[in-house]
């Protein structure tokens, strides 16, 4: 079986995010990027499905922009046997990233298809589900661990009251959550295997995607600050802290 | 004209405070009517209890045995069907809404708006991203269906005192059954609820193990608190995921806020930037939360617990 996965590239997670002054947008430029923390999550995952014998062949898939092609040969340094770049210079919203990724369905036809739960630049937790009913196929989102019998998967999901398990049959999409595993390095010679595996380039516009984002972001703000407060010396003084602005 | 439909989100029979959050938010917008959809096996306490939240023009049941868990690609199909002649369709952003809202937007076609946080018009919200690090406008076609997520712990709960009428509805919706519900294993329920408790009491990798923990819960206990948790500290096995508060956890905006043992990532403080209070206990004076603490105290957490224990009395 086939395994197609989400590998987005985004801001890296220790970045702290600066809003540009006129309101335009953030600070990007000479920022680290690194793969979606969740989408790592996703491939180590399918990468374990492979080397269990349940799957055989993981595919990375990432809409953005043509230099993202390094970020792909980090995916194929970790495992995965193919590439695909579906390339935009659009920042891309999540019903046209579904879009995208259903046509990927279309081509390679894969039996489990394994996103992030949110991407941690627009933190939107939508694509997976929103692929999921393009494709009129289950979800199982927010995966702390899946296991595949056969034609379906049984999968825990991280949800407020627990945790859930549901069964679904294949295919179908999963979105990751952060403890389903701990995705591995990349060793070095690795990194120079994945130099001749396939990375196939598409562009979005090619596959008959029109951009269908109808969501306009209109200005960029810093969050309010909360400002410092007092430092108290013991338990004595914090308890007095508390009493006076009446919250014992 | 707004027509404003909220999915109800229940457990156990009992409507979920997420619901009257949203009904808030959908009162910022200004709607003509404010329509409270409860899908369910048995739906009529759950429609009786959003019946009562106030600024609630009318509650719709659909009873379906299909309905028992809430599964959204079960959910989805339904709500699309009831959605007709609704200009916004609102779900909270737990972990509910989040699972299904996208499901419904992607059905009907059209975009979703993700943890809205403030109202600006009818179509224009804001939102945060980058774990809060910034907060967007964004705009939707006024043309089209607005769906969107509510983030909870930006909106009061809309208070009771309504009197709505409760309607049954009957759908035709072919329904899937590529996906069952296997089972929901559910902490102890036994302290106040994490995300609608007043008082939070929170432990990080800072308390060490899972058997230190119960100093926390102590405390916890001592001041009626709910308890929750830094990733670091679900990750260590300390404590069950749904303890989580933060960017991927859980958003979360009490009146206190005790972080103890927590240095203070943005993740986790993007999960508590609306709390009332913030009180924070940790033995290194630089670490980040003493930055947004409103009373910090540096010091060692199992010599410091202990005596606030004592000074509560
Ligand atoms: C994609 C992503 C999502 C994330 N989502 C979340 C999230 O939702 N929630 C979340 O919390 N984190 C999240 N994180 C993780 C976050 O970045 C931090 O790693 C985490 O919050 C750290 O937890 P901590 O503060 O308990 O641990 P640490 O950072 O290790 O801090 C422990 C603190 O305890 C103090 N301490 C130690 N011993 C004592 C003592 N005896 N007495 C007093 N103080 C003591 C130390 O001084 C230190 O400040 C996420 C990370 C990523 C990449
Ligand atoms: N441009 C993209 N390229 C690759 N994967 C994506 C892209 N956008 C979204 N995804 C996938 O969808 C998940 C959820 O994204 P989001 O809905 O934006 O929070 C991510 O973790 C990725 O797995």
């Amino acid at each position: 079986m086939k395994i197609l996965v989400g590998y987005k590239r985004v801001v890296d997670y220790n970045v702290r995010i600066q809003v540009k002054p006129d309101g335009s947008g953030v600070e990007t430029s000479g920022v680290k990027l690194s793969a979606n923390p969740f989408d790592d999550i996703a491939l180590e995952e399918a990468l374990r499905l492979r080397e269990k014998g349940i799957a055989s062949e993981v595919v990375v898939a990432t809409i953005a922009p043509a230099d993202a092609q390094a970020h792909l040969r980090n995916g194929l340094a970790m495992g995965a046997n193919r590439a695909i770049h579906l390339v935009t210079n659009d920042a891309i919203q999540p019903l046209t990233a579904a879009r995208a990724f259903l046509k990927l369905i279309e081509k390679e036809q894969p039996q489990i298809v394994i996103l992030g739960k949110q991407a941690i630049d627009d933190d939107c937790n939508q694509t997976g589900q929103m692929l999921a009913a393009l494709w009129n196929r289950p979800q199982a989102t927010f995966a702390s661990k899946v296991e595949v019998n056969g034609g379906a998967a049984k999968v825990t999901r991280e949800v407020d009251a627990g945790l859930e398990t549901i069964e679904v049959d294949l295919p179908a999409v999963i979105t990751t959550d952060l403890r389903l595993n701990e995705p591995r390095f990349i060793k070095l010679p690795d990194i120079m295997k994945a130099k001749s595996k396939p990375l196939e380039t598409l562009q979005l516009a090619d596959l008959g995607i029109a951009s269908g984002d109808t969501l306009k972001t209109m200005n960029y703000a810093a969050p309010a600050k909360r400002s410092k407060g007092v430092m108290v010396k013991d338990a004595a003084e914090l308890v007095a802290a508390l009493k006076t602005k009446g919250l014992l | 004209m707004s027509k404003i439909l909220i999915i109800a989100e229940h457990l156990n029979g009992k409507l979920n405070s997420s619901t009257a959050r949203c009904v808030s938010c959908a009162q910022a917008i200004k709607a003509d009517a404010i329509d409270v959809l409860v899908l369910a096996d048995a739906p009529d306490a759950i429609a009786a209890e959003a019946a009562k939240i106030a600024g609630v023009t009318k509650v719709l049941t659909v009873a379906n045995a299909a309905n028992q868990h809430a599964l959204a690609a079960v959910y989805a199909p339904q709500i699309v069907a009831a959605a007709a002649g609704y200009s916004h369709v609102l779900a909270p952003s737990t972990t509910f809404g989040k699972d299904l809202a996208p499901r419904v937007a992607a059905l009907l076609g059209v975009a979703q708006v993700s943890d809205v946080i403030s109202v600006i018009d009818a179509h224009t919200f804001t939102r945060p991203i980058y774990a809060g690090n910034a907060i967007i406008t964004v705009q939707a076609p006024a043309d089209q269906v607005l769906v969107a997520t509510v983030r909870t712990a930006s909106w009061a709960a809309a208070a009771d005192g309504g009197s709505a009428p409760v309607e049954a509805l009957s759908l035709s919706a072919e329904l899937p059954t590529h996906t069952r519900f296997v089972e929901l294993a559910q902490g102890s329920s036994e302290r106040p609820d994490l995300q609608s408790a007043g008082r939070v009491v929170s432990g990080g990798r800072g308390v060490g193990s899972a058997e230190n923990f119960a100093i926390i819960f102590k405390l916890a206990d001592k001041l009626g608190a709910a308890v929750g948790a830094s990733r670091a500290a679900v990750d260590a096995g300390y404590v069950p995921s749904d303890l989580q508060v933060g960017q991927t956890g859980k958003i979360i905006a009490p009146e206190l806020y005790m972080a103890i043992g927590i240095s203070g990532a943005i993740q986790h403080l993007t999960g508590i930037k609306d709390a009332g209070t913030i009180v924070a206990i940790n033995k290194d004076g630089e670490a980040p939360i003493f930055e947004v603490a409103d009373i910090g105290l540096v010091g060692d957490l199992f010599k410091i617990i202990p005596e606030l224990e004592a000074a509560l009395g």
